[in-house]
C-alpha cells in the first residue's frame, strides 16, 4: 500500500464497504436457508443429553459444549425467551447484539444466521428456527417495565439474569444485552418499535448450536412489548442435544465472507 | 424537556479538544450539561455513561430504548441505566438523529468485517479500556454504547447499515446529567465505515454548571 495517498485508501475503503453491503443486504439473505417447518426437525432421541420445563417467570442456566445444541421450543406459542451468554473459560467474553447485527448486516434472525460474542467468535448458530421473529434490540423485561405494564412488578427478565448470574459468581457488571427469541419486534420508519402478534405459533422452536464452549441463561418472561399479561405466559421446553457435526458447507459457516472469518477465528481456539 | 437558556460557550466551566481517534473522561455533577461538537461533520462519537457513586450502574441500551419505545436517540431521549434510572437526558441537537444500536468497533469485529489486515487498527474499545482503567473498570464493564452523529437506520425488515453521518460541521448535542456520572468518549478512529466520513476528525467537548435560579 506505499505511496497510496490519504484519499486513494479513503476511496479504497468506501468501496470495500459498498460491496461488503450490496453483498450482506442482497446475495447473502437471498441464499438463506428457509425456515424450518413446524414438525420438519425431529431431535433422534439417543442425541437428547437432557431435557427441562421451565415455567413462566422462570429462568435457567445450560452449559453447552462446542457442538452441542440447546433447542428452545414455546409450545403453547405464548413466550418469548430471552437469552444471554458467556464463554464458559473467560466471561467477560460474553453475546454481543451489537456486533451480531453489525457482521450480519441485520437485526433479523433467522435460520442460518449467528450470535456472535464481542471477541469476534461465533458462539452459537441458528441450525433450525420455524419462526424468524426474534428480537436483537430491545430487550427483556425489567422490574420497571413490569410496573409500567401490569401496574406491580411481576417476575421479570432482568432479575431473573440477576439471579442466575450470581449463582455463577458474576453480578451485575456482567449481564449484557439480551437476545430475545419468539419476540416478533420490528422497526418502522419512524423507529418506533412494533409487536407482530400474528407471527407467534403453538410449537415454535430454534435449535442454538454451540460453537464455542458456553454457560447459557435463558429466562422465560413475556416482552416487554408484548400486550398479554404474566398469567398469559406458558412453560418453555429447553432440550440439550448432540447436533449433526457440522459439514463443510454447513449453511451457518457460509453464509458471507464475514461469517467465514468469524468461524475461522473461533476455530483457532480449538485447532 | 427544558426552558433552560441556551448556554454561552463563554459561560462553560470546561472546553477541550478532543483530538481524532482518542478517548476522553470526565466526571459530571448532577445538573451539569455536557456539549460535542462536531467540529468538522460526519464524525462519530462513542459514549458511556457510569453513575459515579456505584459504577455497575451504567448506561443501558436496551432500557434506554424500551422506555422511548423506538430505536434512535435524539432530542428529548432519557438515557437509562440498568437499574432503571435516568442517568441524563438529550437537551439539544442540531443534528437530528444518533444511534445505540450499533456497539463501538472494536479490533477483534473489524477483523471479522473487513478482514485480518484491520485487527492492527486502531478501535474504539482500545479507547474505552484505556479511559476506563483511570476508573478501576475494564472490559468487562464496556456495554452497549451510544454513538453520538452516528447514522445507523434499521428498516422494517431488519436490515441495519452505517451509512454516511448526516451531523455537518459545527452540529452539537447536548446532554444534561440526572446524576454524578463518569462520562466516557471514544472519538471514534474507525476508517473501514461511513461512520466517519472515512476520515477521523477532532471533537470540541464543553461543560455547563446548571443555570442559577
Amino acid at each position: 500500500m506505499v505511496g497510496r495517498t490519504k484519499a486513494e485508501i479513503s476511496a479504497a475503503n468506501r468501496r470495500r464497504y459498498e460491496e461488503l453491503r450490496l453483498a450482506g443486504q442482497d446475495a447473502t439473505p437471498k441464499a438463506l436457508p428457509a425456515a424450518t417447518a413446524l414438525d420438519g426437525a425431529p431431535i433422534a432421541p439417543q442425541a437428547v443429553i437432557s431435557r427441562e420445563e421451565v415455567p413462566p417467570g422462570w429462568y435457567d442456566t445450560v452449559r453447552l459444549r462446542r457442538g452441542e445444541a440447546l433447542r428452545i421450543i414455546d409450545p403453547l406459542g405464548v413466550s418469548s425467551v430471552s437469552l444471554i451468554g458467556w464463554c464458559e473459560y473467560d466471561p467477560s467474553e460474553r453475546i454481543n447484539c451489537a456486533d451480531t447485527a453489525k457482521v450480519q448486516w441485520s437485526a433479523a434472525l433467522s435460520k442460518g444466521r449467528v450470535i456472535l460474542s464481542d471477541m469476534g467468535r461465533v458462539f452459537l448458530s441458528l441450525i433450525e428456527d420455524t419462526s424468524g421473529a426474534h428480537d436483537l434490540l430491545m430487550g427483556g423485561s425489567t422490574p420497571a417495565s413490569a410496573l409500567a405494564a401490569y401496574g406491580e412488578v411481576s417476575r421479570n427478565t432482568h432479575e431473573n439474569f440477576l439471579a442466575a448470574a450470581s449463582k455463577l459468581g458474576l453480578g451485575l457488571r456482567d449481564i449484557p444485552p439480551c437476545v430475545s427469541f419468539f419476540a416478533p419486534v420490528s422497526v418502522d420508519a419512524a423507529g418506533r418499535f412494533v409487536w407482530n402478534a400474528a407471527r407467534k405459533r403453538p410449537g415454535d422452536l430454534v435449535d442454538l448450536r454451540a460453537e464455542t464452549d458456553l454457560v447459557l441463561v435463558l429466562s422465560n418472561c413475556l416482552h416487554p412489548l408484548d400486550p398479554a399479561r404474566p398469567a398469559a405466559g406458558g412453560p418453555i421446553t429447553l432440550v440439550r442435544h448432540r447436533a449433526p457435526p457440522a459439514a463443510a458447507d454447513d449453511p451457518c459457516r457460509t453464509t458471507s465472507p464475514e461469517i467465514v472469518r468469524a468461524f475461522q477465528f473461533t476455530d483457532r481456539l480449538y485447532a | 424537556m427544558s426552558n433552560q437558556s441556551i448556554p454561552e460557550p463563554a459561560d462553560a466551566v470546561y472546553s477541550h479538544e478532543v483530538p481524532a481517534e482518542r478517548p476522553w473522561s470526565r466526571l459530571l455533577k448532577r445538573g451539569q450539561t455536557l456539549r460535542i461538537v462536531d467540529i468538522e461533520g460526519q464524525q462519530a462519537v462513542d459514549a458511556l455513561l457510569y453513575c459515579a457513586e456505584d459504577p455497575a450502574e451504567r448506561y443501558s441500551a436496551q432500557d434506554t430504548m424500551r422506555v422511548q419505545g423506538s430505536a434512535y436517540v435524539e432530542l428529548g431521549t432519557r438515557l437509562v441505566s440498568n437499574k432503571g434510572r435516568i442517568m441524563a437526558r438529550i437537551t439539544a441537537d442540531t443534528c437530528g438523529r444518533h444511534d445505540t444500536s450499533a456497539g463501538c468497533c472494536s479490533c477483534e469485529s473489524n477483523a471479522v468485517r473487513f478482514g485480518e489486515s484491520t485487527k492492527y487498527q486502531h478501535a474504539c474499545r482500545e479507547n474505552f479500556i484505556l479511559e476506563l482503567s483511570r476508573y478501576g473498570l475494564a472490559k468487562r464493564d464496556i456495554v452497549a454504547n451510544l454513538n453520538f452523529f452516528m447514522n445507523v437506520p434499521i428498516d422494517p425488515s431488519g436490515n441495519f447499515t452505517v451509512v454516511d453521518g448526516i451531523s455537518a460541521g459545527g452540529n452539537h448535542v447536548d446532554v444534561t446529567v440526572d446524576m454524578d456520572v463518569i462520562f466516557v468518549i471514544s472519538n471514534c478512529p474507525q476508517v473501514n465505515n461511513p461512520c466517519n466520513g472515512f476520515n477521523p476528525t477532532p471533537v470540541r467537548v464543553l461543560v455547563w454548571d446548571p443555570p442559577t435560579a
